[in-house]
């Protein structure tokens, strides 16, 4: 049997955080000792994903890498792990993030660093399990288990608020994803009614036939909880006070791969598993984007925090994302994925450099700042080459995504797409205003005068985001090749729904659900699709 | 002679209890002669369920040593064990009386075990008094605590009136089926099933409000707060999961067994009192702020999310309860002996309050006690996760959707209270005069251990027990 790699790359940091916990030392080396360590095995794991991403066969659709043991065999549960197109890069990303979040708490962190660490590589551990899960149950587990370390990191080494964030965050992920739970064990059992055998795995339970109204609440649940995680409007009032709350570290990683979870989960469970539901929500998802979007961007701009502006451009950016996955067709779902990657690492570097800012100057209000320029040259630049990804200027990474997604979107509806558009110019604004009002013009403040420009330190976290940012920007190649064919194979499996949405004429299928909203206990009852009356 | 088969393990606790009783009055202080003999006692019972493993014993009739009921036993052999090593230096601390201690809690499991062996209403009801009884002492055996003598009382009142209304089930079924014995009930209630008479309904109603009184179903649940907060810690978790066990075991016995052919009949009300008992326990915990009351409003929500196991029924049903009581016994006793580890006599340490900035005094116990909490609020990778998921799955599985999402939106109510404690542990400054701990004894700390590597074990590698609780059902009468 070959090199179980992905297992060695999800448990790696789980690995390291434990021994983390039992490094000795005097205080001062031991946080020391500790910081480096942590360093060392995320970048390991980081070197193991950039090993992964060699190793795969970017022509294929198939799941690769997969490896799959009995877990609790009386239910069909399987630890059944594998990666494919959609995955590959968000392992990549999470491998890529880690490190420099890790890094850049070595300045902020102080108290109880080991903890912190320990956490930092758990929550990594978490979601690599979230994103190489090909069991619905063992999906579950990372995604719930992910929950406790952002809980502590955002309750223990957050600001002000951070216990209200930190409660508020948890409670509300968890009841989104309760319900899908009940809709997990709902497959399983519809699995085990049609085929006599219980399954979790998700290949098993896309050959399920469901009828319309299963289809309906199992996507409603399915939904619930990754449009929460996303987050997508109205479900995002937990996002900008987790963000803010969280500390630099744990923003990173919140915005840069969480987020995306909630995406993933969307184009890699809701949408496949119920094709015919996808089709008949889509425009409704669709709606809600483009309202987050621009909604995203109007609250962006009048925010005086610039945490809390950063925090608001994610559910502008996300709600872009959404959108295009809605499109359903290639164009949109690879950018909608080329604009996850690019908004973790532009968003996850804008929280690096307000995070820098903050260490400097103890707090994060856009009126206290003014003509950073003088003071801080270096770190104006790199800030500057950030905004302008997130902005989404030609050349840069932001660019790509939005572009494919528009022309996605376009293909399918262009009311959708024209709206979106808006979102793009918004985002001009007020990323720029702010970007303006923070590092150009006179010195104000004569606290800002003197600051120290970025260290070697900060030098080495920026760095490699910049760098990424324009390769991506520059060379989207290498990073659509591997997620075309899965993406395909996504959107063929959901356009099977077509015909059946299209021969009711999408309003029957939805009349057909009537019945159902009066009598939910009846799902199930009839797991093979029947047409409905009439 | 094989007649005693069945009850070998009974016998066996039995014994160590009068041995540990004869040993009190005997022992120079400061010896643990009765905690070494607690512990042998349990030690065998957990071999001798082990040996009548598949063996089908039985004994005199009335006492079945069926796979299920030597899950049950082990269950309840292992939570005495760990409250036993919990309660060795905890109980010479707060000076309580070490011989009757011991004496009543082997005793408690002794009658324990027998109930959930017993296929004969009386011999139920037998039990049902002998753990019940040294309980009610248990929980006022600290002699000079108010709180506890007040616990004690107001259990034993109402005690006593549920088991009024137990014995009064029992008359009424043997009205109307002319026997006591399950065998027997089942066919005769089968064969009325189709149009039942008032005096069966009066019977199965009845005996439903003894089950809920002892599960602490709302809303029979009014004596959990008081008697938990009132009672020791230590013997608050020994009945928080002793009790529910061997009551859960009886009730799903008679439930669905016996009584199972009149299942359309009672399902309707049990759905309504577990939708309340969730709810209930789940929202009321939120505004407490002693932390043994939280966990008693915690227990009585676990109490919810079982029946909804019970209801769901069939095999799946049965083994999710026996498996979520198993889950549910090793999180509890350890969260219960955190607290009573951290109390002395003069502070209880069970206030909210007491546990602020724990993290930083006492950060091993932190740790336990926040994994015990998470198992409650049923986050993976911990015991809590797979039994809320195993009970969810015989709910879906029956099409009781309703009481699934009932379920799973309660555990995030109940996830608040919790929380509410970690955040005290873990994100609250300590205050100035934070109140002294005493040292963590060696053999709790052993307790502990066992208890958290137990929760981490079911949650992670649970295939093996589940496969125990699904064949402990498979030849359940």
């Amino acid at each position: 049997m070959s090199f179980p790699l992905l297992t060695a790359i999800v448990f790696l940091p789980l690995l390291g955080a434990a021994s983390l916990l039992v490094v000795g030392g005097r205080d001062g080396e031991r946080d020391e000792r500790v910081r480096r360590l942590a360093l060392g095995v995320s970048l390991v794991a980081f070197l193991l994903t950039l090993a992964l991403w060699a190793g795969f066969d970017p022509a294929s659709p198939d799941y690769q890498f997969v490896e799959r043991h009995e877990w609790i065999p009386a239910f069909g549960i399987a630890y059944h792990i594998g990666v494919d197109g959609i995955s590959l890069l968000l392992i990549v990303l999470t491998g890529f993030l880690t490190p420099l979040a890790l890094l850049s708490s070595w300045g902020s962190v102080r108290k109880k660093v080991a903890v912190f660490s320990a956490f930092m590589l758990a929550l990594e551990s978490a979601m690599l399990g979230v994103f190489v899960s090909i069991d619905l149950f063992l999906f579950y587990v990372f995604w719930d288990a992910m929950l406790i370390p952002m809980y502590f990191l955002i309750g223990i080494w957050g600001y002000d608020r951070r216990v209200y964030a930190a409660i508020k965050f948890i409670l509300y992920t968890m009841a989104g994803s309760v319900l899908m739970l009940v809709a997990i064990i709902g497959l399983a059992y519809l699995h085990s009614a049609a085929t006599g055998a219980y399954s979790f795995d998700l290949l098993d339970l896309f050959t399920l036939d469901l009828a319309p109204r299963t289809q309906f609440w199992f996507f409603l649940a399915f939904t619930v909880a990754f449009a929460i995680k996303v987050p997508l409007f109205p479900f995002h009032t937990w996002l900008p006070d987790a963000h803010v709350e969280a500390p630099t570290a744990g923003s990173v990683i919140l915005a840069g791969v969480l987020l995306k979870m909630g995406t993933y989960g969307l184009l890699r469970f809701s949408f496949p598993l119920f094709p015919e539901a996808a089709l008949y929500f889509a425009p409704y998802l669709a709606g809600l984007a483009v309202v987050g979007i621009i909604y995203g961007a109007l609250v962006a701009m009048v925010q005086p925090d610039l945490k809390k502006l950063v925090a608001y451009s994610s559910v502008s950016h996300l709600g872009f994302v959404v959108l295009g996955l809605c499109a359903m067709n290639p164009q949109g779902v690879q950018g909608a994925i080329y604009q996850m990657l690019s908004h973790g690492i532009s968003t996850g570097a804008l929280f690096l450099i307000v995070g820098m800012l903050s260490d400097r100057r103890h707090t994060r209000l856009i009126a206290e700042f003014g003509g950073l320029k003088k003071a801080m040259p270096r770190l104006t630049g790199a800030f500057l080459v950030i905004t302008l990804s997130s902005v989404a200027l030609p050349g840069l990474n932001g660019f790509i995504g939005e572009f494919l997604i528009l022309v996605g979107v376009f293909m399918w509806d262009p009311r959708f797409a024209a709206f979106a558009a808006s979102g793009v110019i918004l985002s001009a604004v007020y990323m720029l205003w702010m970007f303006q009002r923070v590092n150009y013009g006179p010195i104000t403040n004569e606290k800002n005068r003197n600051l120290p420009d970025l260290t070697a330190r900060e030098a080495w976290v920026l760095g490699p985001t910049i760098a990424m940012v324009v390769l991506m920007g520059v060379l989207p190649g290498p990073f659509l090749r591997p997620m075309a064919p899965a993406v395909d194979r996504v959107i063929e499996r959901v356009e099977r729904g077509r015909p059946v949405v299209a021969a009711e004429n999408g309003e029957k299928w939805g009349q057909t659900l009537f019945p159902a909203l009066q009598s939910p206990t009846e799902i199930g009852s009839d797991p093979i699709s029947p047409e409905p009356e009439s | 002679m094989s007649d005693l088969a069945a009850i070998i393990p009974m016998l066996i606790v039995t014994l160590s209890a009068i041995a540990a009783m004869l040993a009190e009055a005997f022992r120079e202080p400061g010896e643990r002669i009765p905690t070494g003999l607690g512990l042998i006692g349990l030690v065998g019972a957990i071999l001798a369920s082990v040996f009548l493993w598949d063996r089908q014993a039985t004994a005199f009739g009335v006492v079945l040593a069926d796979n299920f009921a030597l899950f049950v036993n082990i269950v309840l052999c292992v939570v005495g064990i760990l409250t036993i090593l919990l309660s060795a230096e905890v109980i010479e601390r707060e000076q309580l009386p070490a011989g009757e201690y011991y004496a009543l809690t082997l005793f408690a499991i002794a009658g324990m075990m027998l109930m959930g062996s017993a296929t004969d209403l009386l011999v139920i009801f037998l039990a049902l008094e002998i753990f019940s009884l040294s309980v009610y002492v248990l929980t006022g055996i600290r002699r000079a605590s108010q709180a506890g003598a007040e616990a004690a009382f107001k259990y034993f009142l109402l005690g006593a009136f549920s088991s009024a209304f137990f014995l009064y089930g029992v008359a009424f079924t043997f009205a109307v089926t002319g026997s006591t014995r399950l065998e027997q009930i089942g066919p005769a209630i089968a064969a009325q099933s189709m149009n039942p008479g008032i005096l069966v309904l009066l019977a199965v109603g009845m005996l439903m409000v003894g089950f809920a009184f002892k599960v602490s179903a709302v809303p029979f649940h009014m004596w959990t707060p008081d008697a938990y907060q009132g009672a020791p810690t230590i013997v608050t978790g020994f009945m928080s999961t002793a009790v529910k066990t061997a009551a859960f075991a009886a009730f799903v016995r008679v439930f669905l067994s016996a009584f199972g052919p009149l299942s359309t009949s009672w399902i309707p009300l049990l759905w309504w009192i577990a939708v309340a008992t969730m709810v209930i326990g789940s929202v009321v915990g939120v505004v407490q702020t002693n932390v043994k009351r939280m966990l008693a409003y915690s227990s009585i929500a676990h109490a919810g999310y079982l029946l909804v196991g019970l209801i769901a029924g069939g095999q799946t049903g049965k083994a999710a309860v026996l498996f979520y009581l198993a889950t549910y016994a090793v999180t509890n006793v350890g969260a219960f002996g955190v607290v009573a580890v951290l109390g002395t006599r003069d502070r209880p340490h069970d206030e909210l309050s007491d546990f602020a900035g724990l993290w930083h005094r006492r950060p091993g116990l932190a740790a336990l006690m926040a994994v015990f909490l998470l198992s409650l609020g049923g986050f993976p990778p911990t015991a809590g996760f797979i039994g809320k998921w195993y009970v969810f799955n015989a709910a879906v599985q029956q099409d009781q959707y309703a009481l699934a999402i009932v379920g799973v939106l309660t555990s995030v109510v109940s996830v608040f209270y919790y929380l509410r404690i970690v955040v005290m542990m873990y994100m609250t400054e300590q205050p100035a005069e934070a109140p002294r701990t005493p040292a963590l004894p060696a053999l709790a700390t052993a307790a502990l251990a066992v208890a958290v590597l137990a929760v981490f074990y079911l949650g992670i590698l649970p295939a093996r027990v589940l496969d125990l609780a699904a064949e402990s059902v498979a030849t359940i009468f």
